[in-house]
C-alpha cells in the first residue's frame, strides 16, 4: 500500500462520490465503473497524502471518468446529453443516505442487497466481499452486477424505507467474522455513516444494539473457538467504552417516544451489560423488553427468546409454561427445553435434550457447546 | 446468504417410477441431459447463486485404522448395499425455498425419451458460522 494513502478516507468518501454522479443522472452501473476508476486514480495520484478537497478532487475524476466512458460508448449518446439537459437539483437529502435506501431496494433478495451495500457504500472490493461469504469471486461479481441491474431503472429520487437499510446492516453484522474482513466491525461503521446523515430512532437502536454485541465479543468464544454462554462469560473482558456508547446512543433513540424492534434489542442487550456478575442481570425488566419485542414483530423466535426471560424472571417452571404455548419445531426449541428442564432439576430430561438440539443445531460451535452441555449432565454420578 | 449441498446419487436415493438406466437411453438423450445440466449451472452462475460443482467416480473405498503400526483396513469396491454419490452441486442462496426450487428444477434434466427423469436429489444444509446475534 502507498504510505499516506489513507484507506479509511477513500471507502468513506466512496459512497458521497457515488452519489452524486447518480444524482447527476449517471446510471449506477456506468457511475460504480467511474469511481472505482477515480480511486486507482487517487492511488496513483495521492502518494503524500490526499489533496485538501478529497471529495471534490473524486467527483472531478470520477464525472470526468464517466463522461469519457460515456462518449466512447455511441449507443449512449442519448445518456451522454440527459446529464446536460437536467440541471442539477439542489440535494434534498444527503447523497449517501440515498445511496443506502438503493442498495437496499426492495426489488433485490436480501444476498444481494447485502452485496450491493458492502460494494457500493462499504467500498469493499468484490474479491473481498467474496471472501467474507465464502464464495467465488465470480460468483460474487455475478450477484453485484445483477442488482446492479436490478436498481439501474428505479429513480434515485425516491426515499426508500428505513426498515429495509436497517435490515440489511444487521445481516450484514449478524453474518459473523469469516474472513478476511470483518464484516461486523464493516456493518458498524456503515451503520454510524448511516445514523450521521440521517436522525431516526431505529437507526440509533440498530446502532446501540450492534455496539453492546460487539463490546462482548473477546468474551464470546474461547481461544479453541468454544462458545461461552452470556452468564459464564468472564465481563471483566467486555468493552465498556463500547457499552457506554451503546447505551448513551439508545437512551437518545428511546426518548424520542418511536420505539421499534431494533431498540427493544438494544434495550435488552443493555440491561445485560449493565450486570456486574450475571446473578445482577434485571430479568424483570429484560421480560418487559421481550413483551414489547413480541408486540412489536410477534415473531415466535422472540417469544422463545421470551421463555428464557420468564425462566429467570419467574422460575423454570413458569418458564416451561410459556415454552408450551410454543411449537416445539422452532429452531432453538429443544436447547431453551433443556436448559428449562436443568433449572427445574429434571437433569435426565435436560440431556435428552440437550443431545436432540445439537442434532438440529444449524452452526457447529453451537452444536458442539449443546454436545457438551449433555456429555456434562450424562456424566454426573449416578445417584 | 446459506450454502446447501445437493448430492446425486449413484445408488442409495429412493429409485424413482419408470427409472431406466442412462445406458439405456439414446445417445442424443444422453446429450440433452448433460446439456441440461451445464445449463442449469449456468444460470446459476449468471444469478450468483453457485458456489462449485464436482463429479465423482464412482469407483472408492471405506477405509478405517486397525490399530498402532498396522495399515488401515480397506473395504471397497462398494457393496450393493452401500450409497455411492455421483457429484455434488453447492448452491449459494437467500434460503430454504430457493434451495428446494432449485433442487426441483434439476431433478427435472430430461431422461428417456426427453421426459424428467425425477431423480431423487439429496438437499442438505451447511452447517453455518456461529451468527453474531445468538443470546
Amino acid at each position: 500500500m502507498t504510505a499516506g494513502l489513507d484507506e479509511a478516507l477513500l471507502r468513506s468518501l466512496t459512497p458521497q462520490v457515488l452519489g452524486v454522479l447518480v444524482r447527476r443522472g449517471a446510471d449506477f452501473a456506468a457511475a460504480e465503473d467511474a469511481v472505482q476508476e477515480a480511486l486507482v486514480e487517487a492511488w496513483r495520484a495521492w502518494p503524500d497524502g490526499a489533496p485538501r478537497d478529497p471529495k471534490g478532487w473524486l467527483v472531478t475524476v470520477a464525472w470526468r471518468k464517466f463522461l469519457d466512458a460515456t462518449r466512447a460508448d455511441a449507443a449512449r449518446r442519448r445518456r451522454e446529453e440527459a446529464p446536460d439537459v437536467a440541471p442539477e437539483p439542489a440535494p434534498a437529502v444527503d447523497d449517501t443516505l440515498q445511496l443506502y435506501f438503493l442498495c437496499a431496494h426492495p426489488s433485490l433478495t436480501a444476498s444481494s442487497a447485502v452485496a450491493l451495500t458492502l460494494r457500493a457504500v462499504g467500498g469493499l472490493t468484490t474479491r473481498q466481499i467474496a471472501q467474507a461469504y465464502l464464495v467465488p469471486e465470480s460468483t460474487m461479481a455475478q450477484r453485484i452486477s445483477r442488482a446492479k441491474r436490478t436498481v439501474s431503472d428505479v429513480r434515485f429520487d425516491q426515499p426508500g424505507e428505513v426498515a429495509t437499510v436497517v435490515r440489511v446492516l444487521y445481516l450484514v453484522f449478524n453474518e459473523g467474522y469469516s474472513g478476511d474482513v470483518d464484516l461486523a466491525a464493516e456493518a458498524i461503521r456503515l451503520t454510524r455513516q448511516l445514523a450521521a446523515v440521517m436522525d431516526h430512532p431505529e437507526v440509533s437502536g440498530l446502532l446501540a444494539l450492534m455496539l453492546l454485541h460487539h463490546a462482548r465479543r473477546a468474551a464470546r468464544k474461547t481461544s479453541e473457538g468454544r462458545l461461552v454462554p452470556l452468564a459464564e462469560q468472564d465481563r471483566g473482558r467486555w468493552d465498556t467504552r463500547l457499552i457506554a456508547e451503546g447505551v448513551e446512543i439508545l437512551q437518545a433513540a428511546l426518548a424520542r417516544d418511536r420505539l421499534g424492534e431494533f431498540q427493544a434489542q438494544a434495550a435488552i442487550a443493555a440491561l445485560h451489560a449493565d450486570a456486574l456478575v450475571a446473578e445482577e442481570t434485571d430479568w424483570v425488566q429484560i421480560l418487559e423488553w421481550y413483551d414489547e419485542l413480541v408486540r412489536l414483530t410477534g415473531s415466535p423466535v422472540v417469544r422463545l427468546n421470551r421463555a428464557v426471560a420468564v425462566g429467570e424472571a419467574d422460575g423454570a417452571r413458569a418458564g416451561l409454561a410459556a415454552l408450551a404455548e410454543l411449537e416445539d419445531s422452532l429452531p432453538r426449541y429443544a436447547a431453551v427445553a433443556a436448559y428449562l428442564h436443568e433449572r427445574d432439576g429434571d437433569l435426565a430430561a435436560a440431556a435428552r435434550l440437550y443431545a436432540d438440539a445439537a442434532v438440529h443445531a444449524s452452526d457447529l460451535a453451537e452444536r458442539e457447546h449443546l454436545l457438551r452441555q449433555a456429555a456434562r449432565l450424562n456424566a454426573r454420578p449416578s445417584s | 446468504m446459506a450454502k446447501y449441498l445437493l448430492l446425486k446419487h449413484y445408488r442409495g436415493a429412493p429409485v424413482p417410477a419408470g427409472f431406466v438406466p442412462m445406458d439405456q437411453w439414446t445417445p442424443d438423450e444422453v446429450s440433452a441431459h448433460m446439456q441440461y445440466m451445464r445449463d442449469f449451472a449456468d444460470r446459476l452462475k449468471e444469478s450468483g447463486e453457485f458456489v462449485d460443482a464436482q463429479a465423482l467416480s464412482p469407483e472408492g473405498t471405506f477405509v478405517r485404522y486397525d490399530g498402532a503400526g498396522r495399515p488401515p483396513v480397506t473395504d471397497g469396491p462398494f457393496a450393493e448395499t452401500k450409497d455411492v454419490i455421483a457429484g455434488w452441486m453447492v448452491i449459494d442462496v437467500d434460503g430454504y425455498d430457493r434451495a428446494l426450487e432449485l433442487a426441483g428444477e434439476l431433478s427435472a434434466a430430461p431422461g428417456k425419451g426427453g421426459e424428467p427423469i425425477h431423480e431423487w436429489l439429496e438437499l442438505r444444509p451447511f452447517m453455518s458460522e456461529a451468527p453474531t446475534v445468538t443470546e
